[in-house]
């Protein structure tokens, strides 16, 4: 068992008003599998995608990651775990803007401790496996969304993590654009990595081998997509 | 991750926003540069002061009489017992008074000095042309002069003035000597007529010696030459040598140097106090504008924490851009501070005196101002949570 989360609350507190953007949710998730999890917007997706990223902790609940309890871990661990363990890919992309794109899939090597060739190397790599080859000195402004998607990518991509966690990665991008990076996702998962996908468009959803549906904080429905 | 990369991701910041991190460097820069140039002018002046003092000899001792009574002068024949003392290396009675002097058409009315051989050494003073009075001329009354050099200039201009004769208080003197010229902060020599003390005691119509300037045999014998010079005069003058009463003073050139380094060393230390304060002040600049980029570069800091970074490679990018900043800040200032500390010691006429000691401390300072004000926000920094963090719009 790659990932198991065991009746996962998360509580926002607002007042007298509570909102229970996750509501008892119960989740295992295999070493290799291509999971989506769909929902409409404020169904609690990225609340979801924020604990199983260790970015978030629970209200309640466990959460197992690799065998190790998330909650008995201390700050300096769970960077190690982003690290290594986890690629984020982001609906926004998150690159930083004044470091260009070589520089910026350098970054999670950067806190991983590789030397600067090493560094260099392995993100250059990165870059002309995702297509980008000729864009390495490119700023992320310079850059188009799909472009800088796959700069994300291959950044998730520099410290060969097995998870790939993406939050809406087509959701800033035009038909085309997300086309090329589903098929980039796809591949990944061929090559053996866990991925976990985050949408609410059931056209990217069914490109995964497993959609988990989730409405309300609660999962209503947990399928293998028959293809 | 390694510190140079840090400082690469600290300089690329600094770099970003020049305009910015100018103005957040000029506090320092300006602390940094008044330190530097304030303590640099006091230790040169305080240099300058000491190296004249000790150029009329540090085994230097000043003899004024007072006198008791009556009896308010020396004769020169009891003024060189001192002399024989094994302490005392040399004695050199003055008597001093006005006379005008005449050459040729022009005269002026000039300071004469009545005094012997010794007065040369004791003094420490050099000559530029000729001889001094010798033990013959004191002994022979002879009616030589040795002449300051502005004095020389005044009466003889380009003509050289050895062997000719002036008129002083109406008698005819033979020029033998030419001082060098001396002014420092202690008075000049530039302007007086030295003539041997038995011819000024008649031509002054003084009789009796108020002043001695005495050297000591060394350094090491100032103490001992100065008891016994003490406990004659004080037989001398029949009094004793604790009473309120004081016929005698005796001035030490060492306790004098002590006195002026020390005011001087307070002075300089106060000097440098206050500029320190800008320090502190460009330090709280430090602080605000590390403050206002932490916020600035919150979702920057979350992506990063996303990446994989910990808390210390938060904390040491902040604080190694606080650093940079003080660090460059702190260059700057020196190089700026040794620059005005040159201009400013010109313009008044003295040396700057710039020490490796008070470079590195204003340096060290400097950074240290840059590690405390950027400890905070670098720590504001690095607690952030990432979720937090990257949420933030
Ligand atoms: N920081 C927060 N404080 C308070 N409530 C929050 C916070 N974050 C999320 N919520 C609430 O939790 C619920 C789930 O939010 P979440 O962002 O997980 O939804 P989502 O499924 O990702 O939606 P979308 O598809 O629009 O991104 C929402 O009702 C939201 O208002
Ligand atoms: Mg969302």
């Amino acid at each position: 068992m790659l990932i198991s989360l065991e009746n996962i609350y998360k509580i926002y507190k607002r007042g007298d008003t509570a909102v229970h953007a996750l509501d008892g949710v119960t989740l295992q998730i295999e070493n290799r599998e291509f999971v989506a999890i769909v929902g409409p917007s404020g169904s609690g997706k990225s609340t979801m995608m924020n604990i199983l990223g260790c970015l978030d902790t629970p209200s309640d609940g466990t959460y197992i990651f690799e065998d190790k309890d998330i909650s008995k871990l201390n700050d300096d661990q769970l960077a190690v775990i982003r690290n290594r363990h986890i690629g984020f890919v982001f609906q926004s992309f998150n690159l930083l803007p004044k470091l260009d794109a070589v520089e910026n899939v350098e970054l999670p090597l950067t806190y991983a401790g590789k030397k600067g060739s090493v560094r260099r190397e392995r993100a250059v790599e990165m870059l002309n496996a995702v297509g980008l080859g000729n864009r390495i000195h490119h700023k992320p402004s310079e850059l188009s969304g799909g472009q800088q998607q796959r700069v994300a990518i291959a950044r998730a991509l520099s410290t060969d993590p097995p998870i790939i966690l993406a939050d809406e990665p087509t959701g800033n991008l035009d038909t085309k654009s997300g086309r090329e990076i589903m098929e980039i996702l796809k591949e990944l998962h061929l090559s053996g990595k866990t991925i976990i996908l985050i949408t609410h468009d059931i056209s990217v959803a069914n490109q995964a081998e497993r959609n988990v549906h989730i409405q309300d904080g609660k999962i209503v429905n947990d399928v293998k997509v028959v293809g | 991750m390694d510190t140079l990369q840090t400082i690469k991701i600290a300089l690329r910041g600094i770099l970003d926003n020049k305009l910015r991190s100018f103005l957040t460097m000029l506090g320092i820069i300006i602390g940094v540069t008044s330190v530097i140039a304030l303590v640099s002018i006091g230790q040169g002046a305080t240099s300058q002061v000491t190296e004249q003092i000790q150029s009329l000899g540090s085994n230097l001792l000043t003899v004024n009489i007072m006198g008791r009574g009556a009896n308010t002068t020396l004769s020169y024949k009891d003024a060189m017992e001192f002399a024989e003392s094994p302490y005392i290396s040399g004695v050199a009675p003055v008597v001093t008074g006005n006379a005008t002097v005449k050459h040729a058409n022009k005269n002026s009315s000039v300071q004469i000095q009545g005094t012997n051989a010794d007065f040369l050494t004791v003094r420490n003073y050099k000559l530029s042309q000729g001889r001094f009075i010798t033990p013959a001329d004191v002994n022979m009354r002879q009616k030589v002069a040795i002449l300051g050099s502005q004095i020389a200039e005044d009466l003889f201009g380009l003509v050289n003035p050895i062997g000719q004769e002036v008129k002083i208080g109406g008698q005819i003197f033979k020029v033998v000597g030419i001082l060098e010229s001396s002014s420092s902060m202690m008075g000049s020599n530039d302007e007086e007529i030295y003539i041997p003390i038995t011819v000024a005691e008649r031509l002054l119509q003084s009789r009796g010696v108020r002043v001695l300037y005495i050297q000591a045999a060394s350094k090491d014998t100032v103490s001992q030459a100065t008891e016994e010079i003490s406990s004659k005069l004080s037989r001398m003058f029949k009094t004793s040598s604790d009473s309120d009463f004081q016929s005698y003073r005796i001035l030490d050139q060492t306790e004098m140097l002590d006195t002026i380094n020390q005011t001087t060393g307070t002075l300089t230390m106060m000097l440098g106090g206050i500029a320190a304060i800008s320090l502190l002040v460009g330090g709280i600049g430090i602080m605000n504008i590390m403050l206002v980029s932490v916020t600035e570069r919150t979702r920057e800091i979350g992506i990063r924490k996303a990446l994989g970074a910990r808390k210390r490679d938060i904390m040491s990018q902040f604080l190694i851009e606080s650093l940079v900043i003080s660090g460059i800040g702190g260059i700057i200032g020196i190089i700026i501070g040794v620059l005005l500390s040159r201009g400013i010691a010109q313009l008044i006429g003295i040396n700057a005196k710039t020490t490796y000691s008070v470079t590195a401390i204003a340096f060290g300072f400097s950074m240290l101002v840059g590690v405390f004000f950027g400890i905070y926000p670098a720590n504001k920094a690095s607690s952030l949570k990432p979720i937090e963090a990257l949420r933030y719009e």
